[in-house]
């Protein structure tokens, strides 16, 4: 694959992502993005569903380029909480593919379900079957949802859809909808786990 | 600096305004003129005007030089000038000097027309709000209906901020850069010894200093020289100066040992030279009274509900005297308002001066920000 090829394929992959997203928004919603990266996910929920928000970034460079994307972005570290933002101030909290590269995943969830109605949360499954035969054969895994060698992923926190199920039980998060695709990007219904290299979920508290 | 890249030869204006100005103490100017420098070009919609605020010490010398004195550069040179980050190809850019200033706008070193004496201390306390009414008068002056933004850092970001809540419909973007919504008990301690350094000083005399044919130099470089370390992070400080000895050994007396002694030295002979001691009180307090939350029972989200301009609010981490967690305030009272803002917390070893540094990461936030402000 060229590099052009590769970039094409990464976008297309990441408007697919950002679409799952987007269906579960209602119209102007007021959203909370986590670890917004250069502030994309926003800006298209902007143009597609009118949203209101910010994203929250610690990376200089990030931050930086939301600012040229016209993205309203807070620098901050989230790790140790949201801090400032009030109880309910949002509809919705989102975090895409970013809890797995943050310590404080417990807090994390529980944070977004303390400032918004609700939560949507994507992740790469680390039990994907290609993951699985990556360990098999010796090796961490490298694949479309885990791109990283694993000397310099950003990745600190590797979980799977099970064990993602079984942390939101322990802390009473209530999952509303899960949503599962494998590396092609076709929904999964059997076995998830296996079959799933990307997760979705619409979390709420438990009432 | 590279002449392109500079507005070149500027030269400062005056404006006089004769009606009657209200100041927020209920004193009463009958009229009053400011100073100012434009650089730029007013557009024919007017829509890309930005008002440069200036901190404690500033003017309305922002950029570019004097054709009488080449040497005298504006005191944010770095970020006003074609191609710059506040880019003067695309914007007409204002710089003021604030009422109450020593600069050429009307303050207490101003000839007082119902004595034909120096207003001296009976000049009347200003106020941030007050500036912000005055710099209105120069608004409406210069055909300047809404300003594309307001920026300033420190004491400057003060004034972009209650620019935003006097005249919510009259500024499409704030800028507010190293600044706080008010000021901490620690921060009104140290302007008070700055304070008690001028009003302490023998040549003081009670403000009219100017009657007796003295200057109060000694109060006034003492006050510049605490204003002084609270501008350096420690860290830079320790980088800068160290412990080295200005003459190589200890003296075992009080003159000059270490660099920073120098350094602190040179700085309040430099800034006690040319700046009037009333103002310099005047000043501090307009710093130590602003607080908008004030009156909203000190709940900030209320006093800036009334904001509708669209803010940039950035802190650098070393500064100890209006530390990124006072950014964060404003930050989250805007958020509380779902009002639009970006914040940056900019990692820089220069304390608070860090604002007024060419740091390449700051200006370029500034310049992606400022580059997306419709004109």
């Amino acid at each position: 694959m060229t590099e052009q090829e590769r970039r094409v394929k990464a976008e297309q992959r990441e408007r697919f992502d950002f679409a799952v997203i987007a269906n579960w928004l209602q119209p102007g919603e007021h959203v909370l993005d986590l670890g917004c990266g250069d502030g994309r996910l926003l800006r298209y929920l902007d143009e597609t569903r009118d949203v209101t928000g910010y994203g929250v970034e610690i990376d200089p460079e990030s931050v930086l380029a939301c600012i040229r994307n016209g993205v309203d972005v807070i620098q901050m570290n989230i790790e140790s909480g949201l801090l400032g933002f009030e109880d309910h101030s949002f509809d919705r909290a989102i975090i895409s593919q970013a809890l797995q590269t943050m310590h404080t995943t417990e807090r994390i969830l529980t944070e977004m379900l303390r400032v918004a109605a609700e939560a949507v949360v994507s992740f790469p499954n680390f039990a994907y079957r290609s993951n699985r035969a990556a360990i098999a054969a010796g090796h961490m895994p490298v694949s479309e949802d885990l791109p990283y060698d694993w000397f310099d992923t950003p990745n600190v926190r590797f979980f799977t859809i099970v064990d993602f199920e079984d942390l939101c039980g322990r802390l009473g998060i209530q999952i509303r909808e899960r949503l599962a695709f494998d590396e092609a990007g076709r929904e999964v219904a059997d076995d998830p786990n296996l079959n799933g290299s990307l997760a979705f979920y619409r979390l709420g508290r438990k009432s | 600096m590279s002449p392109e890249n500079s507005v070149g030869l500027v030269t400062p204006q005056c404006v006089r305004f004769d009606t009657p100005l209200t100041l927020k103490s209920g004193a009463v100017l009958p009229g009053f003129e400011l100073a100012y420098e434009t650089y730029g070009t007013l557009n024919a919609s007017h829509s890309n005007a930005v008002l440069v605020c200036h901190a404690l010490a500033g003017s309305h010398h922002v950029a570019g030089f004097y054709g009488d004195d080449p040497e005298n550069i504006g005191w944010w040179d770095n970020l006003v000038g074609p191609g710059k980050p506040l880019d003067t190809n695309r914007f007409f850019v204002i710089g003021v000097n604030n009422l109450g200033g020593c600069y050429g706008s009307t303050g207490p070193l101003s000839i007082r027309p119902e004595t034909g004496k120096r207003y001296g201390a009976d000049f009347p306390l200003v106020t941030v709000e007050d500036w912000v009414a005055a710099q209105a008068r120069l608004a409406d002056h210069l055909g300047i209906e809404t300003w594309a933004a307001v920026l300033g850092g420190s004491l400057g970001g003060m004034q972009a901020l209650e620019w935003s809540l006097q005249f919510p419909d009259r500024i499409r973007h704030a800028m507010v850069i190293a600044s706080a919504p008010k000021l901490s008990a620690q921060n009104i301690a140290f302007n008070e010894v700055a304070r008690q350094a001028i009003i302490s000083d023998p040549d003081f005399h009670g403000g009219y200093y100017a009657e007796h044919g003295v200057l109060p130099t000694r109060g006034l470089r003492l006050a510049r020289m605490v204003g002084h370390i609270t501008y350096l992070s420690d860290s830079q400080m320790a980088e800068k100066f160290g412990r080295q000895l200005r003459h190589g050994e200890h003296k075992f007396s009080y003159d000059v040992d270490f660099e920073i002694e120098s350094y602190l030295r040179y700085q309040g002979n430099k800034f006690a030279a040319f700046f009037d001691a009333n103002t310099y009180l005047m000043m501090t307090k307009a710093l130590d009274y602003f607080d908008p939350a004030y009156a909203y029972a000190g709940h900030l989200p209320s006093a800036l509900a009334r904001a509708k301009a669209r803010f940039f609010v950035a802190s650098f981490s070393t500064d100890w005297r209006f530390a990124p967690s006072r950014s964060r305030e404003i930050v989250f009272a805007l958020l509380d308002n779902r009002l639009r803002v970006v914040y940056a917390e900019i990692d820089c070893d220069a304390g608070h001066d860090s604002f007024l540094l060419d740091d390449q990461h700051y200006h370029a936030l500034l310049r992606a920000y400022l580059g997306n402000i419709a004109i």
